[in-house]
């Protein structure tokens, strides 16, 4: 039996987490607080995945940059990939949060989102 | 001069929770004051998730959680200025502040919430030596240029300092094509929370050097490069662990100052620990009708409890406004002793007839303790006693006292917040 200890990065608690491996399966997992705790050290110890987060720029709005994510989490070894997805995109305002700015990045199925609201100007 | 009922200092996550409590609770002429030329404070810049899983149970970033509390400030018709500099505010509750439209103004309050939030500590607090070029930031400001005005800082980047931006920083200059060479922290331990050093520096191969800090820096009109060097148990550096990186930025993370000049300014009593105000179970402080929360108060690690915290302020206040200008009968106030490696708490004290049901109380610790127990008495009782895995001081603490506990407890002379070892 295998043992692997994790700090949850679901949210800034960083819960301890203690999980079990058995031939590369997941016995058990423990020390988590909710629900994301489990799902993430069974994530961890197989396929890790990340929400990227990030910023492009905006043409005509009130300030010059809009965040954005991807609107799910993707495999970690693609996170530069999605960067480069985006390195030269520009959009212009009015953008709601929620609007689609790269559809399926860098083929990952996963859609780049805005979160923020810009107005136009 | 205009008047209002309740004045808000600051349109970041506290003081839009603020507002928008103290409206609920059935106050129609509240005021926000806000400097920049948007409400939402801090979070505009924290482009990153991880915002909001307590507050609304789904994984937010800082703009999307700010967005929430900006609609319901919105939609709640609650009045605000943008670009707005409060100049001062004097024991009357007299407001003086400008803008570019009104000019210099003045307004009476019949209660202020306190909710500036805090900034960094810069390099001219910091006495470190060497030339004083270009490309030295602190941690926030790089964030403002990256993620809000399209700017990279440079590309061969140092850190000084674990805090929490800092790490985010590390990963956001990773992310734009920057060489984050190393995170040099002071302290033995991070300053940061955990999640961070696990996936802004783990993910991308960032060492981290504890007890190291900047002792040298180089360049003239720009900056060249740095020397870390390992320090003792006093901080001191060790002559011969000397290391010399070439770098054209240097960010500094190195804690953060509730920024209360304001606060002063009305004579509020002031807590040397967390450079915030004193306040009670009410969040009050020792200027009646005058409360603090968020960042102001004392430097928070989570946002969801900044705004929970600054609700109870808006709540507090609006109660306070109603009663014509007093939060009722205060019984003797119980002061909280924070010892045995607890810094300091908040609230302070507690007067035990107008506490909640239940009051939680957050503190932070002074080093790390592993497999210790958070305890709390009241005189010699002990009523708290649990145990916690690991306690760090870059992470908050708290523990829930219950109102039938306190006011069953005759006598009740002092309350008691310490840690214990196994």
């Amino acid at each position: 039996m295998e043992k692997r200890n994790l700090t949850c990065i679901g949210c800034p608690m960083g819960c301890l987490l203690t999980v079990e491996l058995e031939g590369g399966e997941v016995k058990s997992v423990s020390g988590y607080t909710c629900k994301r705790g489990d799902d993430y050290a069974r994530k961890e110890v197989t396929h890790p995945t990340r929400i990227v987060t990030s910023s492009v720029y905006v043409t005509g709005g009130a300030i010059p940059m809009v965040s954005v994510k991807t609107a799910n989490d993707i495999p970690k070894e693609k996170i530069m990939d999605i960067m480069a997805s985006i390195e030269h995109v520009q959009v212009k305002a009015p953008i709601k949060i929620g609007d689609v700015i790269v559809p399926n990045a860098a083929d990952t199925g996963v859609d780049i989102i805005a979160t923020k609201d810009i107005a136009a100007v | 001069m205009s008047s209002y009922d309740i004045v808000i200092i600051g349109g970041g996550p506290a003081g839009l929770a603020a507002a928008a409590s103290a409206k609920r609770e059935g106050i129609d002429s509240i005021l926000i004051l806000e400097r920049d030329t948007q409400l939402g404070g801090i979070l505009n810049q924290c482009i990153h998730n991880g915002f909001g899983l307590h507050t609304f149970k789904e994984e937010l970033t800082g703009p999307e959680y700010a967005q929430r509390f900006i609609d319901q400030v919105e939609e709640l018709k609650i009045e605000y200025k943008l670009n707005t500099m409060v100049m001062d505010i004097n024991s009357s509750k007299e407001i003086t502040a400008m803008n570019r439209t009104d000019g210099l103004f003045h307004i009476q309050a019949k209660s202020i919430v306190l909710a500036m939030g805090c900034r960094e500590r810069s390099r001219g607090a910091l006495n470190i030596p060497g030339y004083r070029p270009a490309g030295i930031y602190s941690a926030g400001t790089a964030q403002r240029l990256v993620n809000i005005e399209g700017y990279m800082p440079g590309r061969e980047v140092v850190i000084l300092g674990s805090g929490d931006i800092g790490l985010i920083m590390a990963r956001r200059m990773t992310l734009e094509g920057a060489k984050v060479k190393v995170v040099a922290e002071l302290m033995p331990y991070s300053g940061g929370l955990k999640r961070n050093i696990v996936q802004c520096l783990d993910d991308f191969g960032i060492p981290l050097k504890l007890s190291h800090t900047v002792i040298d820096i180089r360049g003239k009109e720009r900056l060249e490069g740095i020397t870390i060097a390992q320090v003792d148990n006093h901080g001191k550096p060790i002559p011969g662990t000397e290391e010399d990186y070439t770098c054209d930025t240097l960010l500094l993370s190195c804690g953060l100052i509730p920024e209360n000049e304001i606060s002063r300014s009305i004579g509020v009593d002031m807590e040397p620990v967390t450079s915030g105000p004193i306040v009670n179970e009410s969040l009050e402080t020792s200027v009646e009708g005058v409360f603090a929360c968020g960042n102001v108060l004392h430097v928070h690690d989570l946002v969801d409890f900044v705004s929970e915290e600054a609700s109870a302020a808006g709540r507090n206040a609006a109660a306070y406004v109603k009663a014509g200008g007093t939060l009722g009968e205060k019984s003797r106030e119980i002061p909280i002793t924070a010892t045995c490696g607890v810094r300091y708490t908040v609230p302070k004290k507690i007067s035990v007839n107008r506490m909640a049901d239940e009051q939680i109380v957050r503190f932070r610790v002074g080093a790390v303790y592993k497999g210790c127990y958070i305890s709390a008495y009241l005189n010699d009782e002990r009523i708290i006693h649990r145990k916690r895995q690991i306690m760090a001081p870059g992470e908050m603490e708290e523990i829930k006292l219950k109102k039938e506990q306190l006011s069953g407890f005759d006598g009740l002379e002092n309350i008691t917040v310490k840690i214990e070892e196994a």
